[in-house]
């Protein structure tokens, strides 16, 4: 008894032992991979960037191509900066938040609240196929639209246009998912209460929900702030700093494409690739601070 | 029609008359006609689906939030037929408390109490506000334990101590009944008693309706009793005469633990 108590053990548990330490190397070593490219980026991004981020570089205009060719020929730093690139980003993010919030706010409320309605399906199915669409179709879309009927020509607007379309759908379902998490419970005790329905959703449901909905509006603003494709058909680029949304206006990634089509600017791509990358990575980490607040 | 097993009330502070609510066309509450007493507990018992809860939501017009519900009958409160009364009126004189305690977790205990106020846009002067919420836990005797930490989130209590939470703010706006939902049902044995012995003293002053699946609560606090099945009232009686002398056999075998 206690002979086949030993065999049973030192037949079995060895070769566990041995497979249950393979397996766990290959998901060590999985888990690597995946976080690798992360790192690699960040660490190539900081190595060739951070030496041309300067006060310049975030406070003046992009040079032109003579200034900075005649910079690289006697090995200096290229002057001026990406001043044009934030100020455009900023303005169009936040114009296209203007537009995408509330809009997304209400779809997703109505979802929400006729979740089997015939429109309610619709408006669903619709934001999911809209999540899917190439970005550069929402930039054709907002050139036909704006650039063609309302600005008459390349302009921030229109860039916020094909943004906001990008954000729409992520900001419905999110508010639409947030808001099925409450329990129904909270709803009842309000309407208990006499309050009236929008009253409801306004002072009850959405305060309740508000760390949620923050997450997915912050998710979407990173999403949409390293668009270039449709910001290259809409907004077109300018090397000022501009701040009338009707008139051509730059953003980071439109620059970044710009600095790779002109040798005399590569330095600025690493540069200007860490500022985004750094402003996304930003979002990113704050949302998920939101979200973890309201646990 | 008239049942003798159920007893009428004089001068009665509810008054339902030959109330029926469908759901999809399909009965829930069939022709029920009961009256309430002032100041008394009254206990709705029955065994799951007989549409106990159906008729306590009537009662505030909670059944308005479900689609596809239709409601015949009356519903009178001192002689005025509810249903053609605004519904803020309606709840703010039938105070609601449900099931799981459900406060707000965006607002401060503070808060929480004169809510009813504030989510309705009723303007209270601040020495108003404060009178009101001291009253309100101290009906629930919560004040001494919460007194310190007003301003602390309602959720940040004990389930029975939310729970109490949830019957002041129904007391806040001083109704006069109040509709309780099997609220000891998520609760552990000692808040429990807690919430028997609070609804015992409440009827000093208000009238008590309360859904239970628990014959011994029933039995414990209550004055009056009413036994539903499948839809339709049964019997209503003295908790004392039913639970010792029942008349219907349904309410012998359920009472007698044959179902239920």
């Amino acid at each position: 008894m206690e002979r086949n108590h030993q065999l049973l053990q030192a037949d079995h548990s060895k070769p566990r032992l041995l497979k249950e330490k393979f397996f766990m190397g290959v998901v060590v070593f999985f888990s690597v991979l995946t976080i690798s490219p992360i790192i690699l980026i960040i660490y190539k991004l900081i190595e060739k960037g951070i030496k041309q981020i300067n006060f310049d570089f975030l406070f003046h205009s992009t040079p032109d191509s003579f200034e900075a060719m005649t910079a690289v020929a006697a090995g200096e730093h290229i002057p001026g900066g990406i001043a044009n690139g934030i100020t455009g980003t900023l303005l169009m993010v936040l114009m296209a938040a203007i537009i995408a919030i509330p809009i997304g706010l209400i779809a997703g409320i109505y979802l929400y609240d006729n979740p089997r309605k015939k429109l309610a399906n619709l408006v669903r199915d619709v934001a999911d196929i809209l999540q899917g669409v190439p970005s550069i179709v929402l930039g054709l879309i907002s050139y036909l639209w704006i650039v063609r009927y309302v600005t008459h020509g390349f302009s921030a607007l229109a860039g916020s246009v094909s943004l906001s379309i990008m954000m729409l759908p992520m900001i419905v379902r999110s508010t639409e998912e947030t808001l099925k998490m409450i329990p129904g419970t909270i709803k009842e005790a309000a309407l208990a209460l006499g309050v009236p329905y929008h009253k409801v959703i306004l002072r009850v449901l959405i305060p309740t929900a508000f760390s949620g909905l923050m997450t997915g509006i912050l998710l979407g603003i990173s999403r949409v702030i390293g668009e270039t494709a449709p910001l290259m058909l809409t907004a077109l680029g300018s090397n000022a700093i501009n701040w009338d949304a009707s008139k051509p206006t730059s953003a980071i990634p439109l620059l970044i494409w710009e600095f790779y089509n002109n040798p005399n600017m590569v330095d600025m791509i690493w540069s200007s690739s860490l500022l985004l990358m750094g402003i996304v990575l930003l979002f990113n980490l704050v949302s998920k601070q939101v979200a973890a607040k309201r646990k | 029609m008239t049942n003798e097993n159920i007893i009428r009330i004089d001068d009665p502070v509810l008054s339902v008359q030959d109330l029926t609510v469908s759901y999809d066309k399909v009965p829930a509450v069939k022709n029920v006609t009961v009256d309430f007493k002032k100041n008394a507990v009254t206990a709705i018992m029955g065994p799951s689906g007989c549409g106990k809860s159906t008729l306590l939501r009537a009662f505030n017009r909670m059944h308005e939030l479900y689609e596809n519900i239709e409601i015949t009958g009356k519903i009178l409160m001192k002689e005025v037929d509810i249903m053609k009364m605004p519904t803020i009126n309606v709840r703010r004189r039938m105070g609601m408390v449900f099931q799981r305690p459900n406060p707000f977790p965006t607002m401060s205990i503070y808060d929480n109490v004169i809510s009813g106020y504030k989510l309705n846009g009723i303007h209270l002067k601040k020495s108003e506000k404060d009178e009101i919420v001291e009253r309100s836990l101290n009906d629930v005797a919560l004040w001494d334990e919460v007194k310190d930490s007003l301003t602390k989130k309602g959720t940040f209590l004990s389930g029975g101590q939310q729970q109490r939470l949830c019957i002041a703010r129904a007391l806040a706006f001083n109704p006069e009944i109040i509709l309780l939902d099997e609220p000891t049902s998520a609760l552990d044995p000692i808040a429990t008693s807690k919430i028997e012995d609070l609804v015992v003293k409440l009827k000093e002053n208000y009238t008590i309706i309360m859904v239970t699946h628990n014959m011994s609560q029933a039995a414990r606090i209550s004055d009056y009793s009413l036994f539903m099945y499948l839809g339709e009232l049964v019997e209503y009686d003295k908790t004392k005469i039913m639970f010792t002398n029942p008349k219907d056999r349904r309410t012998e075998e359920y009472l007698t633990g044959k179902f239920g």
